[in-house]
């Protein structure tokens, strides 16, 4: 039911770019949760604290008892389709463009009918899954998938604008040096990603695994160094038009607190960590801002690989810390500049790398930059904003949500 | 507690605006033409109008309050109704307790919407913050979209056809054609009707109001004045009101008529087989076969088999939505609550002219309206009695 999709030709030159428009954008505040929702991925609605009844649309008292005790949990995804219909005509300018667009009345088993999309491959009668995505306006929508769905059902067009699949897109990989560099490659050629490009700094430096990228195909290896405003642009100018989606993979880290520590490795950890990702956004981002609806290889996400020490330091890693959290805050400020456009903005956190050699005094577990290269892949194939890879970036992530205060406590004083 | 009768109120001076397709002029403009020909039908000068009721959909950033400076009139009753399509009844239904209490001695009751190139966007825009939550996300579809959702349930459940709901479209359409004032002046065909479109499917081209630009307005008085006045003039038999009615179905296929009805034609003092020309809220044909239904003129899922069975036009068995209904006359936003019940008020006191069912007597009237996310959360009804002068 799901038509594959195929890899597009080259665009011509002398066609107009079609201009991003984006579904509506508008919200009440508390509908808002379903986009916290969605950028991590989760199916949840606002639960009644005091008699448990579940919400839908999201509100501020509850349906059934009028408590305004109403919080966002996770709940039973599945449902049954009741109803469905085909819109043909819309006056609103984002779903002009893509008539005709089906949607539909499910019910949850849970409870509550909601007004959702439908994939292709479901329609009234079906049992399915529901699932919160972000849309191009970057607010968490309904949509009912199938409970078991066929091996193309990514490439249900409907589906394919929620998400950042990197099939038949280009991707570029800021920092081929990096320890996920190869790893990242390999998942997003299997992925369906038709090129990547890698960013190679200090190319008199040899490295060991650029022969194995040299040899692959459809990956080249271009010059590119995060903290050099002209080498940026330079490339920019040279691939700009072409790249799809970027994962930012620079990485400066230094063993250190902040009392005896070099400010220069300080420094450093500042210009690849947090300007870096600046740079690399004055130079690709407006460019990527403006092909967001540039068809099937259309440009779709940023991705910044963060530690997760951004949200909470180490005081072992004082310097490094500091500059994650600088990364961070642009990786939000961004993610607002994007909005107008329909970009996304992806943060993957990662606890410590295995192999990496400055963490090596650091005790297991770590994360292997296999398990980061599915994340990226998965985050992006499932649209997400917000991902944590590794049981230590899973853990302190959670610990963060659930209160950033008590975290700190807990990094300094134990607790156990 | 048993309710009172409506005795000493009644209804006079129907008004109906003709409606445009696009229009410069304001809802206060629309609304200023239809109060002030009501007043004139009414023979009260603004001076003696001492009750006002309003429904709209356009005249922010003003209210109703803001209309009397603007008017220059000084009521010392006013009241908003912001029930959509049951907005003529429940209006109504207020008013009249108001008069027959003797808290206001006129009241005038008017609906008006002003419709813009581009208003009708905006208006769904700002709808209801679930809609704009919950229900505009997903493809935009407007009322077409969630009527869909509700006419591919009810089909599914009770087996209804689109040549059904063709019958209803078509023989208003026919209706219509008395009617000089409707917006659509061609005959339609059953051909034609299944010919149309799709819009949202199941929901087709010749399913869909017009939305356009209107007034209608009517006068509520107690009867001694209009005797007076030697003005024709209808009597209210009984009403009924219902919001947000079955919370618990899963999908709307009744409307909370089903709740009130037997108080309805209790306090009428007669059944459904004693009306004489019915006017229903028909945003859609769906709509209508529902209250078929649930106002009791048939069983619940027949609604589809009454209309087989029945001949809808004016000069027919069962003459419904005389004027031609918003289907073919169009919807000038909160006027489209209103457009039944001053046709019926025309009909029951003979005033109908080229639209007039011979001999009617008493009519029904019922009203939907407000999708505030998935399904209409009002309903209203009520019987009305020509009285023979």
């Amino acid at each position: 039911m799901t038509t594959p999709l195929t890899l597009p030709p080259k665009k011509d030159p002398q066609k107009r770019t079609k201009v991003p428009v984006l579904p509506p954008v508008a919200r009440g505040r508390a509908a808002l949760g379903l986009g916290v929702m969605a950028a991590q991925g989760r199916f949840g609605l606002q639960v009644c604290s005091e008699c448990a009844a579940i919400q839908y649309p999201p509100r501020d008292a509850c349906v059934k008892c009028m408590s305004e005790d109403l919080a966002w949990q996770d709940v039973d995804p599945t449902g049954k389709v009741m109803a469905e219909t085909t819109i043909r005509v819309s006056p609103e300018p984002y779903f002009r463009e893509r008539m005709p667009w089906r949607m539909g009345a499910v019910q949850l088993a849970v409870g509550p009918t909601l007004n959702c999309h439908l994939h292709g491959e479901i329609g009234r009668g079906d049992a399915v899954r529901m699932a919160l995505k972000l849309d191009k306006a970057g607010q968490g929508v309904l949509i009912a998938l199938p409970l078991k769905g066929s091996d193309v059902m990514q490439d249900d067009p409907v589906l394919r604008a929620m998400s950042c699949d990197p099939k038949h897109r280009r991707i570029l990989i800021s920092d081929a040096r990096a320890p996920m560099a190869l790893a990242l490659t390999q998942a997003m050629l299997s992925a369906g990603a038709a090129h990547v490009f890698l960013g190679e700094p200090e190319a008199w430096l040899s490295w060991p695994e650029r022969a194995e990228l040299e040899g692959m195909e459809n990956v080249s290896i271009m010059p590119l160094d995060v903290t050099d405003v002209s080498s940026v642009a330079k490339l920019a100018a040279e691939i700009g038009g072409k790249v799809d989606i970027l994962i930012n993979t620079a990485s400066y880290v230094r063993v250190g607190g902040i009392m005896d520590n070099d400010t220069s490795f300080a420094s450093n950890s500042f210009e690849v960590n947090a300007l870096g990702l600046m740079r690399l956004a004055q130079g690709f981002g407006r460019a990527m801002s403006g092909r967001v609806q540039d068809g099937i290889n259309s440009a779709a996400a940023f991705v910044n690989i963060l530690s997760v020490r951004a949200l909470s330091p180490d005081a072992n890693y004082g310097a490094f810390g500091a500059s994650q959290a600088a990364a961070r805050s642009i990786s939000q400020s961004l993610r607002a500049e994007f909005q107008s456009s329909g970009m996304r903005m992806m943060n993957v956190y990662i606890g410590p790398i295995e192999g990496d050699a400055w963490f090596q005094p650091l005790p297991p577990p770590k994360v292997t930059p296999n398990a980061i290269a599915r994340s990226v892949v998965s985050g992006l194939v499932d649209g997400l904003e917000e991902v944590t890879c590794g049981d230590i970036a899973r853990d302190v992530y959670a610990r963060w949500q659930a209160d950033a205060l008590l975290l700190e406590r807990e990094m300094t004083g134990g607790g156990s | 507690m048993t309710r009172l009768p409506y005795d000493g109120v009644v209804l006079t001076a129907p008004v109906s605006v003709p409606y445009e397709r696009y229009t410069n002029e304001s809802a206060h403009w629309w609304i200023a033409r239809a109060l002030r020909e009501a007043l004139k039908k009414a023979s009260v000068t603004p001076q003696e109008l001492d009750g006002l009721s309003v429904s709209s959909f356009t005249l922010a950033p003003d209210t109703p309050v803001g209309l009397t400076q603007h008017f220059g009139i000084s009521p010392r009753w006013l009241d908003t109704v912001p029930m959509g399509g049951a907005s003529g009844v429940a209006a109504m239904r207020r008013a009249a307790r108001a008069v027959q209490c003797g808290d206001v001695d006129v009241v005038a009751c008017v609906a008006g919407d002003t419709n813009r190139i581009d208003s009708f966007r905006n208006l769904l825009s700002a709808f209801s913050r679930f809609s704009m939550d919950a229900t505009f996300p997903y493809g935009f579809g407007g009322p077409n979209a969630s009527f869909a959702l509700l006419q591919d349930a009810y089909c599914h459940t009770y087996g209804a056809t689109r040549e059904d709901f063709g019958k209803i479209a078509v023989s208003q359409r026919a209706n219509a054609l008395h009617n000089p004032h409707a917006i659509m002046k061609k005959p339609l065909s059953l051909a034609q009707y299944m010919a149309g479109r799709m819009i949202s499917d199941p929901i087709s081209l010749f399913d869909c109001v017009m939305p356009c630009a209107g007034s209608e307005a009517f006068v509520m008085m107690r009867e001694e004045m209009a005797v007076a006045k030697g003005l024709p003039y209808a009597r209210i038999s009984a009403t009924i009101e219902r919001t947000n009615a079955f919370p618990d179905d899963p999908m709307q296929l009744r409307g909370g008529w089903v709740v009130d009805i037997e108080e309805l034609w209790d306090m009428a003092g007669h059944g459904p087989d004693a009306i004489d020309v019915l006017q229903t809220y028909d945003d859609y044909p769906v709509i209508c076969m529902m209250q078929f239904e649930d106002l009791g003129f048939c069983a619940k899922g027949e609604g589809a088999e009454f209309v087989r069975r029945h001949d809808l036009t004016i000069g027919g068995g069962f003459p419904h939505n005389t004027s031609g209904g918003q289907l073919s006359v169009g919807q000038a936003g909160a006027a489209g609550g209103y457009l039944g019940l001053v046709e019926a008020i025309r009909q029951v006191t003979c005033t109908a002219g080229p639209t007039q069912v011979e001999g009617a007597k008493r009519a029904a009237v019922s009203g939907f309206g407000v999708i505030n996310y998935d399904r209409g959360l009002c309903s209203a009804a009520a019987v009305i009695e020509g009285v023979n002068r």
